[in-house]
């Protein structure tokens, strides 16, 4: 009442309006908003956002927007400190290091993705299984999960990279295979609390199946916090693909790949400008993820801190 | 408590079997033939040969007894033989993984003694100055790649500002200590060189703080968040209303309850940090495990390498196992049930 008296319709406007809008139209302008009052009171979360969307847009827009080609050597110009020309200086074979930054996240960001999403995916299918079922079947399946987490993410994937060649996809393969009982062990959790819910016992009064009770009622409460954990992942998963190809076990070595560039400057240490940006543009973007993910976090649910 | 205890440590025997059961798997069917592998790629062609490495090797035997014949050579400490170094991995292990031990203590007792207090006044004094300080510290912490840092660390305390010593575990020139524990802290003690010792430790700073990094902010943002979870309790409430002292309410009644995810956490990264060790030990050419585990990946030297995943894995779930024991006295509900 009060807001239609606040909005100046007449009682006939209000029930046109109400005809016309209806309760979809409501809650979509209400999450809009509520989206809005959030980053406001958040400001982090914008800031990690525009930080975000600033990356990807280098990182696909490099092929237009590098001043130099990202592989072109100009041995003359070697190991030049930042100047007008090249704005953050030349590496040991006179490459562009802005330009050879611009092409770095074209290996580690879409590696660190797909690691993220392959573990979100088992990880949640476990894990749910495991907390609804429970039983034999959860023991079995959290005692896998722990048998998994004991394995270093960084060694399992050197160890790989020693038996089948250092690449990138072998490097994903091995992350996979490491990095989902995280997402296994919160999401049995999860799902353990959720299916005490009394909406759950009344699915299953109406006569949903087990299988439907999981997918269409449990699942979707848990989504959320896994969608958050995924964020706070992304930018590990960046850390450890930059590590690997800092050792030499990710991509070719003359590729442009940030932790490529930072163990190009090892070498050449008053040259800090060779390492120093291209690692700042690692730091950077895990910050933002974690920028991202604390605030999800937060305003999604305090409790959920202890467990993510 | 007890039979807490018994059925954690039961619970090892599955993770175990679990443990070696994966790594069996890998170092079987990852290089994509052993008999090739080992052999090289002239030797696959001789039929008599391949047969002879196989039934030496026991490769002709059904799985299962090829896994229990795994698991007996680990239990009697038999790794395999390193390809770079041709030496038995277990030997090249316990000869690295003391400098391992030295620094990854000391950054853990860096991250603890700088993170949990951060975490504690970060949370008693939300959104002060002090608050926002650690936590662009600890956000710091966990956001900048480790390499990274120790380059940049490098650069400034060693190259530009001299506060600080270069890579290394001494000083160029200056002899290790006769070994006993192979840490050279505590073996320069042992013979009451002090000069040593101050050598050693001076040199443990640098390297120290960069593996501690990724710890430390972890275990302040858990600390702090635990803090704040804690401090809205009811019975802190009551503790104060009962008119204790402030310092009396913070350690006794919302630190220590608020402890039990910071241990859980303290576990967990041990992991992280036997990673970050790969890292950091190679820049700062520190002779552990990490850089052992380095060089063994970048020579293909898979038994090596495997060596070190199967040793941090150990490592890993004995922590693990500490931690969840440490659970039952910081935790008195565990006790009785």
């Amino acid at each position: 009442m009060q807001s239609t008296t606040r909005s100046g319709l007449s009682d006939r406007g209000k029930i046109k309006a109400a005809a016309l809008t209806g309760p979809q139209m409501r809650s979509k302008r209400s999450n809009f908003e509520a989206i809005r009052y959030f980053l406001r009171r958040n400001q982090l979360v914008t800031i990690g956002i525009i930080i975000i969307v600033f990356w990807i847009f280098i990182t696909l827009a490099a092929h237009f927007i590098a001043p130099f080609e990202p592989l072109q050597q100009n041995l003359v110009d070697r190991l030049h400190a930042p100047n007008s020309t090249y704005l953050f200086g030349t590496d040991q074979l006179g490459r562009d290091v802005l330009s050879r930054m611009m092409y770095g996240g074209r290996i580690s960001l879409p590696a660190a993705i797909v690691v993220v999403i392959v573990a979100g995916i088992v990880g949640t299918l476990v894990g749910s299984i495991a907390g609804f079922v429970g039983g034999t079947i959860e023991e079995i399946f959290m005692r896998t999960t722990d048998v998994f987490m004991a394995f270093p993410t960084i060694i399992l994937a050197m160890a790989i990279a020693a038996a089948l060649g250092p690449s990138i996809g072998n490097a994903v393969i091995a992350l996979s295979i490491v990095w989902w009982p995280n997402y296994a062990r919160v999401v049995r959790g999860l799902v353990l609390s959720i299916k005490e819910n009394e909406y759950v016992t009344a699915s299953r009064a109406i006569g949903a199946t087990e299988p439907r009770v999981l997918r269409r009622v449990v699942l979707p409460n848990a989504i959320a916090p896994v969608l958050v954990l995924a964020t706070l992942d992304l930018g590990n998963a960046i850390l450890v693909f930059a590590g690997l190809s800092f050792l030499g076990l990710g991509p070719e070595p003359s590729t442009p790949e940030w932790g490529r560039m930072v163990a190009d400057g090892l070498a050449f240490f008053d040259q800090w400008w060779i390492s120093a940006f291209p690692g700042l543009a690692i730091f950077t973007i895990v910050m933002a993820f974690n920028f991202v993910g604390d605030g999800l976090r937060d305003a999604l649910d305090p409790r959920l801190r202890r467990q993510i | 408590m007890q039979r807490f205890i018994i059925r954690r440590l039961l619970l090892l025997i599955p993770l175990l079997i679990g443990v070696t059961l994966v790594a069996f798997v890998i170092s079987r069917w990852v290089p994509s033939d052993p008999v090739n592998a080992a052999l090289g790629q002239n030797a696959v062609g001789d039929e008599e040969l391949v047969a002879a490495f196989r039934k030496k090797w026991g490769l002709d035997k059904p799985p299962y007894i090829q896994y229990i014949t795994y698991v007996t050579k680990l239990v009697q400490g038999d790794m395999g033989i390193s390809i770079a170094t041709h030496r038995p991995v277990i030997d090249d292990l316990g000869r690295y993984l003391p400098a391992t031990i030295e620094l990854g203590t000391v950054a853990m007792i860096m991250a603890v003694l700088v993170g949990v207090p951060f975490g504690i006044i970060s949370a008693i004094r939300r959104n002060s100055f002090l608050d926002q300080v650690s936590r662009v510290i600890s956000l710091i912490g966990v956001s900048a790649p480790v390499f990274w840092l120790a380059l940049v660390g490098l650069y400034i305390f060693y190259g530009e500002l001299g506060w600080l010593p270069g890579p290394g575990r001494l000083a160029i020139g200056v002899d290790p200590p006769p070994s006993v524990t192979n840490l050279y802290t505590v073996d320069a003690l042992l013979v009451g060189n002090f000069s040593l010792f101050l050598d050693a430790l001076y040199h443990l700073i640098l390297p120290g703080i960069v593996l501690a990094a990724f710890s430390m902010g972890l275990i302040t943002r858990i600390t702090r968040s635990s803090m704040l979870e804690t401090v809205d309790q009811d019975y802190v409430r009551t503790a104060r209303s009962k008119g204790l002292k402030e310092s009396v309410i913070i350690y006794r009644h919302t630190f220590r309850n608020a402890l039990i995810p910071t241990i859980t956490v303290l576990g967990l990264s041990y992991g992280n940090l036997l990673t970050g060790a790969v890292l950091t030990e190679t820049i700062f050419s520190w002779p552990g495990i990490g850089q052992y585990a380095f060089k063994a990946a970048v020579s293909l030297d898979f038994p090596a390498i495997m060596g070190v995943t199967m040793l941090i894995a150990f490592v890993f779930i004995f922590v693990n196992l500490l931690v969840d024991i440490s659970y039952v006295f910081l935790d008195p509900r565990l006790r009785e049930g």
